[in-house]
């Protein structure tokens, strides 16, 4: 009991596993490398391997998003991104990880892997 | 004071930590934690008057607030689930082992200086969490509106649950890692005590050096073997021993060169040699020195000297050396031209800060050294420029009142 006790209370989210939207973020301007795709898979299979996996994904070119706003009294829908920045969103994974140290430690890694800036954060 | 209020004040430096930590543990949740502390201090104030000062006040303390954590949780738990959970762990719950990495407190000062959190952040949690220093205390430290503070440290705790920032002692690879910035807010804490900046604070906030040195005292008492803390402690106390020398009746700094030696806390300073020491001793054993070892070695050779001519030039310029090779930061390079002009005079010293002054332009200290220097050659117009800008940027008022005297003093 004490031993599983200290490990739930080690986290302070509590007794569950965390997941973490990790973001991949690019720069129009100064751009991460084009050939990385086989290091990421490779990458992908090792957080498959160790239980951290739960979803991965690249993205098209922000030129191909539509923006959808129907809140109004009908359907809006507009060419583009939400937002129009330097910065933008590549792509994202989904990782499970007991706390945040894990989940930065993951990240470090696959930052280098992408070569890619990234932003960690927490589902609620 | 009475005894018993003595026996609060005392209890509350001693005990705060360790009641937060130990809750933290208990309960998972540093706001819960916080707040249960905060209750157990408020009753210990009303209740030791009138019944007495508990044998074990520490004990007290923790079952009283134990129990103020409790009901909290069952009061919310009529409203949130969530926290059953919690409640029941606790009823199992043994008391926390003893011995030096088991400490809770350890695993709150990781907690609190996580490098997910902003530095400034780190530092409020820190002072509030290990310090015990309340909201308005620590506010007033950092110049901050109280509600500013208090959104700061809200939003921290927050960020601490929702992104899973674990309540764990670093694994051994991240150790001297993780450590490193949590002796880096403690050294920024007792800095700006130290060097206390903004028009009307004082030039020296004892309170907040005092806190430095009591945080870093039990850093050491958890991590006896580390190096880097002992480098730590040393320096500080080696500074903290001259302080009250620092600053003149009139509120003016008064440089090493001519501060009464006599008026220096032999106590410190002994304390202070004791660890330099015993890191001299490891040092010629084979361990490497880091920067807090070597600032605390330099700060030994001038505080054995009595008189500023006795100071060993050469003994500071090769520690500065040896630090320059770890930190090749514009900051050590200027700090080192100061005892460079001791050695090798103003000329050499000026010559050796003149790369300095792109990436130095805004600190107050690389245009106060070069005001000095140029002094020292008798080139009185380009030093009174050079002071100009050191008051200017200058945010220390002690320091302030020190340049403008030396400026009006030129020719």
């Amino acid at each position: 009991m004490t031993g599983a006790a200290d490990t739930v209370l080690h986290t302070m989210g509590g007794d569950r596993a965390m997941r973490y939207l990790v973001s991949v973020i690019d720069d129009k301007d100064n751009p991460g490398s084009a050939d990385r795709v086989p290091a990421i898979g490779e990458f992908n299979k090792r957080l498959m391997a160790e239980g951290h996996w739960v979803f991965a994904g690249g993205l098209a070119a922000t030129d191909a998003a539509t923006v959808v706003d129907n809140r109004g009294e009908q359907a809006v829908f507009s060419d583009g991104p939400f937002l129009e920045s330097k910065e933008y969103l590549a792509g994202v994974w989904v990782w499970e990880a007991p706390d945040l140290d894990v989940a930065l430690a993951l990240a470090a890694e696959a930052s280098r892997i992408c070569d890619r800036k990234l932003e960690v954060r927490p589902f609620l | 004071m009475t005894d018993a209020h003595a026996a609060v004040a005392r209890a509350h430096r001693d005990e705060w930590a360790r009641v937060v930590a130990g809750l933290t543990r208990r309960f998972g949740d540093l706001d819960v934690a916080e707040e249960a502390a905060a209750e157990a201090f408020a009753t210990a104030v009303q209740r030791w008057p009138s019944d007495g000062v508990p044998p074990n006040p520490g004990a007290w303390l923790t079952t009283t607030a134990n129990r103020k954590a409790i009901d909290r949780i069952r009061r919310e738990s009529k409203r949130d689930d969530k926290h059953k959970e919690a409640r029941t762990v606790f009823d199992d719950d043994p008391p926390a082992p003893v011995g030096a990495i088991d400490d809770d407190r350890l695993r709150l000062i990781f907690t609190c200086c996580h490098p997910a959190l902003a530095m400034q952040t780190r530092v409020a949690l820190t002072l509030r969490m290990l310090g015990g220093l309340t909201v308005p205390e620590i506010a007033r430290a950092f110049l901050v509106q109280e509600t500013a503070m208090e959104r700061r440290i809200t939003r921290a705790k927050a960020k601490i649950k929702a992104a899973g920032i674990p309540y764990r002692v670093p694994s051994a690879a991240d150790l001297p890692g993780r450590l490193s910035g949590v002796l880096a807010v403690l050294f920024l804490v007792f800095n700006e005590g130290y060097l206390a900046t903004g028009p009307g604070t004082d030039p020296v906030r004892q309170d907040l050096t005092a806190e430095a040195i009591r945080l870093t005292r039990l850093i050491r008492a958890l991590l006896p073997d580390d190096g880097e803390v002992a480098g730590l402690l040393a320096l500080m106390l080696l500074t903290e021993a001259r302080r009250t020398a620092r600053v003149s009746a009139d509120g003016e700094l008064v440089p090493l060169a001519e501060q009464d030696r006599g008026s220096w806390d032999a106590t410190l300073i002994a304390e202070g040699h004791r660890l330099v020491r015993e890191r001299l001793a490891a040092a010629a054993a084979g361990t490497a020195p880091g920067r807090y070892q070597i600032l605390a070695a330099i700060n030994a050779v001038h505080t054995s000297a009595r008189d500023i001519r006795d100071t060993d030039w050469s003994q500071v310029v090769a520690l500065y050396d040896q630090l320059v090779r770890l930190d090749p930061s514009p900051i050590v390079a200027l700090n080192r031209a100061i005892a460079v002009a001791e050695l090798d005079g103003p000329d050499v010293a000026l010559a050796s800060i003149n790369t300095l002054a792109e990436k130095l332009a805004d600190y107050h200290a690389y245009h106060a050294t070069r005001a000095d220097l140029l002094r020292r050659l008798g080139r009185s117009q380009q030093s009174r420029e050079a002071y100009d800008k050191a008051i200017a940027l200058a945010g220390n008022t002690a320091e302030t009142a020190y340049l403008t005297r030396r400026r009006n003093q030129l020719h």
